[in-house]
């Protein structure tokens, strides 16, 4: 059996390529975009501002996309899901690696924070200076830099700790005495106490400190529910990916079409129940209709947003509840490979639309920095997972649940 | 409608079922069914049974849902009774995607439970005829439908080989009528 996974030269090539020109649109943005000295000043704010809405947005969605890895490895661990076991070493390279993108948006964010000022100004977190406004010095409480710090650095370490973590449990396994169950009992309080963190992290606070700040008048307590189901969504494409492309690689031979079968369920599920909470967003604010929760949707469905925000209501809802319904499709590799990938962009394309709107107003590019931006951080995350994968053997051998993986019929 | 005789085997293990099962089609006797009282896993691939169409009939009748909510809000909300809420639109689609979505999910329940119901030959009302006592309590019985062609002896030594406990021949009606309990004997007479 092919257990050991070697990164062929064209994926370490492409990857390299992609961060390449991450790199290029990184240091293009800086000359380009944060020098520029364009004399209407709005546009030159607005320029500014972009360069480092994008990292924010990009360092965001990668971090919370990787950490979904190690949430689903700790709830199939606390429900006893055998079936993940078959391909288990790829949520678990993806949740190892969580740190770089951690170490990424930890720098982004804080910057964006400390450093990022526009003549007094932070266009993106506007209660870094609530001075002189009411709204946000009332939640100044909450929403100030040094709560910021603290609960971001929390909230990544704690993240790339679990990540790592729940790797080198499940590698010191195979090295543990035939049929002993002690490490997997032990690895169930592991995940116990990361759902507890998610539960506290992605799951409720941090999409507000992140991603509603930037909008920090405006709040919704569906929030971080909605970006979840856009992260959760998306991570289970990233695995979905690698899964094929490891068997496509000839490895993974315990991996059947059972499992993408699964797989594919999660990414047609979890789509329906992303709509589900962005409508249950969605239509409670135009019920309602006051207009401090309205402006939200004002600039996304009505003003210059509103064709991202079609765009997105069709490639995350409408595309995979009508390609993803049917058997066959869920147990085709192209059609889930094609779903996988334009789901995730659907997500990254979200999050653009959850930041952008209220730093850049009318001014919004989708263009060569961003795509750029975004062609390096999938550089990074292929060479990255790649070079874990590559360590161990991508066989559970020695997993106790290992024969249910195998057996495993959805 | 049609009144047949069919040769009937009793299996007390799940064990011996499988292979028996393999046994009686490689054999070559129509295999009427397998009953058994509890759903038992690999069963259905091993009588050779193809995935039904059930889920497009969802997926219709879930269209037929979807179709029926938002032309009947329509209609009422525009033509019909129309009223004036808080100022909204009288076509608000964002307030009738909820109803939409019920409508959808209770006709697509309800079509597939009536559709199963209906492929199953099970309804309310209707009968079927039960082949042994035990086939819902603690035995897996094998029903193969007889013919002119083969030997009723041939059929039943064969199925005591394959480890039944209990065999016999059966003369009955294998599709499901209405009627009555009490009337059963009548109605297989006639």
């Amino acid at each position: 059996m092919n257990e050991r996974f070697q990164i062929p030269a064209k994926l370490r090539n492409l990857s390299m390529f992609l961060i390449a020109i991450g790199i290029i649109s990184l240091i293009a943005g800086v000359i380009v975009l944060l020098g520029s000295d364009n004399p209407n000043h709005t546009l030159q704010h607005a320029d500014k501002t972009r360069f480092w809405a994008v990292l924010l947005q990009n360092s965001v969605f990668f971090a919370m996309i990787c950490t979904v890895s190690v949430f689903i490895q700790a709830a199939t661990t606390l429900a006893q899901g055998g079936w993940i076991v078959a391909y288990r070493r790829v949520p678990e390279a993806i949740g190892a690696n969580v740190w770089i993108f951690a170490l990424i948006a930890a720098t982004v964010l804080l910057c964006i924070v400390f450093v990022f000022d526009i003549d007094g100004h932070n266009t993106i977190y506007h209660w870094v200076h609530p001075e002189g406004d009411k709204i946000l010095m009332g939640k100044r409480a909450f929403l100030n830099p040094t709560m910021f710090a603290c609960m971001t650095i929390a909230t990544l370490g704690l993240w790339s700790f679990f990540g790592r973590k729940f790797r080198a449990i499940s590698l010191s396994q195979e090295t543990a005495p035939k049929n002993s169950t002690k490490i997997y009992w032990n690895s169930m309080k592991w995940a116990g106490g990361f759902l507890v963190v998610y539960a506290l992290t992605q799951m409720s606070t941090t999409p507000w400190l992140w991603i509603m700040s930037v909008q920090a008048h405006w709040y919704s307590t569906m929030f971080s529910w909605y970006t979840f189901a856009s992260a959760f969504v998306s991570g289970m494409s990233l695995i979905l990916l690698f899964v094929i492309y490891l068997k496509n690689q000839g490895n993974l031979e315990l991996v059947t079409k059972e499992h993408m079968h699964d797989l594919g369920k999660f990414m047609f599920a979890f789509s329906i129940f992303w709509t589900y909470v962005w409508f249950a967003q969605y239509m409670l604010i135009w019920y309602g209709n006051m207009p401090e929760e309205t402006i939200y949707f004002k600039l996304r469905q009505q003003g210059p947003y509103s064709i991202l925000f079609y765009a997105i209501f069709i490639i995350n809802f409408i595309m995979p509840i009508l390609i993803l319904m049917a058997r066959p499709s869920k147990r085709n590799y192209f059609t889930v490979t094609f779903m996988a990938m334009l789901i995730i962009f659907g997500h990254w394309l979200d999050f653009y639309n959850m930041i952008m709107p209220e730093p850049l107003g009318a001014n919004w590019h989708l263009n060569w920095y961003e795509m750029g931006i975004f062609a390096g951080f999938i550089g990074i995350l292929i060479i990255s997972v790649a070079t874990t994968l590559s360590k161990a053997s991508l066989v559970t051998t020695n997993n106790v649940l290992l024969k249910e993986a195998v057996i495993h019929q959805s | 409608m049609a009144i047949k005789k069919f040769a009937v085997a009793a299996y007390d293990d799940e064990e011996v079922l499988f292979p028996a099962v393999k046994k009686v089609r490689n054999s070559g006797y129509k295999l009427h069914d397998v009953y058994t009282p509890f759903p038992v896993h690999g069963l259905d691939g091993a009588l050779g049974l193809k995935e039904t169409d059930l889920h497009v009939a969802g997926f219709i009748y879930g269209l037929c849902g979807t179709s029926t909510a938002l032309g009947f809000m329509s209609w009422i909300f525009l033509s019909d009774w129309p009223i004036n809420f808080g100022g909204k639109p009288h076509f608000s689609l964002p307030a009738f995607i909820p109803v939409t979505f019920e409508l959808t999910v209770l006709f697509a329940a309800v079509g597939m439970v009536l559709t199963f119901c209906y492929l199953n030959q099970i309804m309310p009302g209707v009968k079927k005829h039960v082949f042994h006592p035990r086939q819902s309590d603690d035995l897996f019985i094998i029903v193969i439908e007889l013919n002119d062609h083969v030997a009723e002896t041939e059929v039943l030594d064969f199925m005591k080989s394959t480890g039944a406990i209990e065999t016999n021949v059966q003369t009955a009606e294998s599709e499901w009528w209405y009627g009555r309990w009490d009337q059963k004997e009548a109605y297989e007479l006639s």
